[in-house]
């Protein structure tokens, strides 16, 4: 056992665990989250996923001495209903879960990529969210809630380009 | 009905909560009736809330006010994913006069709420909202009844709006439903004295008409979805007790071993962890989550020397033809049916041409997201049990039993779990971690692991499905034929009301159940001279087998429905019939001819004979229609697939449906609903199967059990529902699934020319 400290959704928590424990059963664990989830354990299905440093990580296979001090964003940490996440707010709007035991990866997996290239094309969007597992069949409203997000990102990060241009001119 | 047990005193943990907890609970009476009547939803949601006695004659029961005048309905069966604690809300709230927002339910606690049979067979709203729709319309009327009183006017001169009474002629006179149900209603309702999915109750009140609904029917937004896309559901995956400990189970390699030794010094690297031996079972338990996960897998058991128990897989259906059956549809099922199939087959014998066919289905596994998970407490002669279940009540009943307990002292919590889709693992780790509860003192957590929940949850049954057909010169039907032979759909019981339908039952030495059941067409189809029966196997295994077999997702008719429906486009296509026209030539029942019709119109049906010319190109197109009539769901389908000539690839491009499924409560949800039920067929058709070997289940992941990636996904699901609020709600949950083999498959042999018998569907590349 040795204590590791995580920063997690901007805060830092600190863990006791062996080296070789998946950073999934610390926030699981002692950490209390509920929105990384285990399903496979084998980084095959994405429940667990995690943003760690900007990137989209299966958290049930990344031993937690190896994250060091990799900044990680959950589920958890990404929205409130007074305030979430353009990402959240397209899966509500489309209500696109059914047990929503899944959801955590459908959505960690497109604001890790969106909040990097908002734009995608529904090809694009189909080859972003491949491998992710969803046993209830909720592909049709997941696909149309990222579309959604895709065009309010873009948009939005259209008009602060747009801001930014006219403060840069004024 | 005795009183609740009192489980205020098994941890620190539920001690707080009722602190904290500022429930008023008040017992009425010897009748063991307790009504919560200041109840906030968080807390009434939260662990283990104060139980509340449940007896269906009372309205108490059903319903509860809190101080605001906002209600909560306690709903016997659970939302597996789809909507239905929305429709109940909805239901109540159109009876009560208020908005779905005041409304919340609590659902599938054994001591909270009455046995209504949990979630099973598409009943949610068929006929789970029958009783809280008659409990709402009587406790309005009860209220109604005192705010006359209060205002000294006769209840038909008062409406409601919102939980407000007030005087039709003058609105300003009003009394609050909140300042009416400070004594909570104590009210019996006449009950049928059923428990289960009959249950029903009904106060002097007639629910409203049809025609004066304005929350039922209207789009209602999920309550589920916010939390579970915002991570504040709390699942069953995360409720945790002070002091417990993590158990993890060691399954065989060889499907019939059983341990000889267990060799304790191999996981002596975690101090903190055990083993537990009881009768063939084997746990680890250790306070640490991941020590119970490495000291699982290290542990080291010698197995008994034993003879593999399965055929090769490529034997599983000469198996199947070959093995004498061990019951049929004239001694099992629900209530047996005498058939002879000696008429029919001279029919077809005599007949001008013959049409035959063979139809196999692999085993296929409920492979939920998450696999098996259980929470136990059992002590002082109670048990607590968290559970994602399908049914609490049963599993109550069923763990009682496992620990020699009155029900009544069981306690079954449901929480959400990763869906379900029939008798799937999600009893069997709840038993585990009660055995091991009961045998250590401290509260203990049975956490499955990924290959257990594929390798080792009760399989949907595998099948060889016979149909034959006669036509005369005119190419009329005047013979048919129907034969299902398969493993039993109740080889482990849909209700896990018994230890001996549960691995852990089996291996402790309770011998297992023989039931049978499979399934034939239900739909109004009319042929001359038809029989249409089935036949069971027995199953390899007598105990413990990861290939034992349940209700998986509309029990055994995607099976029976694949073949059916394949084999009506084949009669079709030998008759040089149109297969729409062929099917609407024998349907009697009007439902079924509307859906057909409806979906045939919302494709643009272009009629089909078998002179259409054979394409060319690289890309072959094709439609398949297929019909269900279940569960009060009446569904046709149109696929429409492309097929990759060079790869054989099969791609579902369109999807159209008509649905039928009498009052619609939430069409919102019903349209997301039907998109699950399609999308998960076309995973089951086009991509799973269990494989094994000799030894043991080789399907223990998501990579040795594909399902559909959404890159296969269809492009899009077109569907045209029919609302009949005229006609009781229907079910909603399967029907729409079981059209999904048969329409694919139609579809490829539209495109191909090449009939595929096997699920899942696969072509090799095409001349």
């Amino acid at each position: 056992m040795a204590s590791y400290s995580l920063m997690i959704d901007g805060v830092k928590r600190e863990v006791d665990a062996d080296a070789d424990m998946p950073l999934l059963y610390a926030l699981r664990g002692d950490l209390a989250h509920k929105g990384p989830k285990f399903g496979c354990g084998l980084a095959q299905c994405g429940a667990c996923t995690v943003i760690l440093n900007g990137v989209a990580t299966r958290s049930c296979v990344l031993p937690v001495s190896a994250v060091g001090d990799a900044k990680i964003r959950t589920l958890d940490g990404l929205g409130t209903a007074a305030n979430p996440h353009p990402v959240q707010a397209a899966f509500i709007a489309e209500e696109a879960a059914q047990c929503g035991y899944c959801t955590n990866g459908w959505i960690m997996t497109t604001v890790a990529a969106l909040e990097k290239t908002p734009h995608a094309s529904d090809e694009q969007i189909r080859t972003l969210l491949s491998g992710l597992k969803c046993r209830c069949g909720t592909h049709m409203a997941i696909m149309r809630a990222v579309r959604r997000a895709s065009d309010v990102m873009t948009r939005s990060t259209a008009d602060n380009a747009l801001f930014t241009d006219a403060m840069q001119e004024a | 009905m005795s009183h609740s047990p009192n489980f205020s005193a098994q941890s620190p943990g539920r001690r707080q909560f009722l602190k904290r907890s500022a429930a008023l609970v008040i017992a009425i009476g010897n009748t063991g009736v307790v009504s919560l009547l200041t109840l906030d939803e968080a807390e009434a949601q939260s662990l283990a809330a104060a139980p509340r006695a449940i007896g269906p004659k009372s309205l108490d029961t059903w319903l509860a006010f809190d101080k605001a005048g906002n209600v909560t309905a306690f709903f016997g069966k659970m939302d597996m994913g789809q909507g239905v604690d929305t429709a109940i809300a909805m239901v109540v709230a159109e009876e009560l006069d208020l908005s779905v927002a005041r409304v919340s339910v609590v659902m599938g606690d054994t001591h909270r709420t009455p046995n209504q049979g949990g979630a099973s067979g598409s009943s949610g709203c068929r006929l789970g909202a029958i009783a809280l729709r008659n409990a709402a319309a009587e406790a309005r009327r009860v209220l109604v009844a005192r705010a006359g009183e209060k205002l000294g006017v006769a209840a038909d001169q008062l409406q409601v709006t919102n939980g407000v009474v007030q005087l039709k002629s003058d609105k300003k006179r009003s009394v609050s439903y909140r300042d009416l149900i400070n004594e909570g209603f104590a009210t019996d309702l006449d009950w049928n004295s059923r428990y289960g999915n009959n249950l029903t109750v009904k106060g002097i009140a007639n629910p409203k008409a049809p025609a004066d609904y304005h929350v039922v029917g209207k789009p209602a937004a999920r309550k589920d979805i916010p939390g579970k896309v915002l991570a504040t559901t709390e699942y069953c995956h995360h409720v945790t007790l002070p002091g417990m400990l993590h158990g993890r189970i060691i399954r065989p390699p060889v499907a019939n071993a059983v341990p000889v030794s267990v060799d304790e010094s191999s996981i002596a690297a975690w101090p903190d962890a055990k083993v537990v031996r009881k009768g063939d079972f084997i746990a680890v338990v250790a306070a640490s989550e991941w020590h119970a996960i490495k000291a699982a897998r290290e542990l080291k058991v010698t197995w008994s020397e034993t003879t593999p128990p399965f055929p090769p897989m490529e034997k599983l259906f000469e198996y199947i033809r070959q093995t004498p059956a061990a019951s049929n549809s004239a001694k099992g099922g629900f209530g047996g049916a005498a058939y002879d199939p000696e008429p029919a087959l001279a029919a077809i014998r005599n007949a001008a041409r013959q049409v035959e066919a063979e139809y196999e289905v692999p085993f296929q596994s409920h492979a939920r997201m998450g696999p098996s998970v259980g929470l136990a407490d059992v002590k002082n002669g109670e048990a607590l049990i968290w559970s994602d279940t399908q049914k609490p009540h049963d599993q109550r009943d069923g763990l009682a039993k496992f620990l020699g307990l009155p029900p009544d002292k069981v306690r079954v919590i449901w929480k959400p779990g990763p869906g379900s889709y029939g008798r799937s693992d999600s009893d069997e780790a709840a038993f585990e971690a009660a055995l091991l509860s009961k045998e250590l003192g401290v509260p203990v957590r049975v956490q499955w692991m990924r290959n257990e929940g594929h390798g080792w949850d009760p399989k949907a049954p595998a099948c060889v499905i016979s149909c034959k057909a006669g036509l005369d010169e005119n190419a009329n039907i005047n013979g048919w034929y129907f034969h299902a032979k398969g493993f039993s759909g109740w080889d482990v019981n849909f209700n896990a009301a018994d230890p001996r339908d549960t691995l852990v039952g089996q291996l402790t030495g309770i011998a297992k159940g023989d039931a049978h059941n499979f399934g034939a067409p239900s739909e109004s189809y009319v042929f001359p001279n038809a029989v249409k029966f089935w036949e069971t196997v027995p199953t390899f295994l007598a105990k413990a087998s990861p290939l034992r077999t349940s209700h998986m997702r509309a029990p055994q008719e995607p099976q029976v429905h694949f073949a059916h429906e394949s084999f009506i486009d084949e009669v079709a296509h030998a008759a040089g019939s149109d297969p729409v026209a062929l099917r609407l030539r024998h349907m009697k029942d009007p439902r079924e001819i509307a859906v057909l019709e409806a979906v045939a119109k919302l494709s643009k049906w272009k009629p089909r004979t078998a002179k259409d010319p054979k394409q060319t190109g690289s890309i072959l197109h094709g439609r398949g229609v297929s019909v269900c009539s279940t569960f009060g769901g009446y569904v046709a389908t149109v696929a429409e697939v492309e097929v990759d000539r060079a790869s054989g690839r099969i791609w579902p491009r369109r999807i159209f449906v008509a649905h039928d499924c009498g009052l619609i409560i939430n069409p919102q949800a019903l349209r997301t609903t039907i998109e699950g039920n399609v999308v998960q067929g076309l995973s089951r058709t086009l991509y799973e199967e269990v494989r094994f070997d000799e030894r043991n289940v080789l399907s223990v992941d998501w990579l040795t059990y594909p399902i559909l990636d959404i890159r296969d996904a269809p492009e899009k699901i077109e569907i045209v529902t029919i609302n009949r609020p005229d006609q009781p709600a229907g079910g909603a949950g399967e029907p729409s699934h079981v059209t999904i083999p048969a329409a694919v498959a139609n579809a490829v042999f539209a495109a191909t020319g090449v009939r595929v018998r096997r699920l899942p569907l696969r072509l090799d590349k095409l001349a």
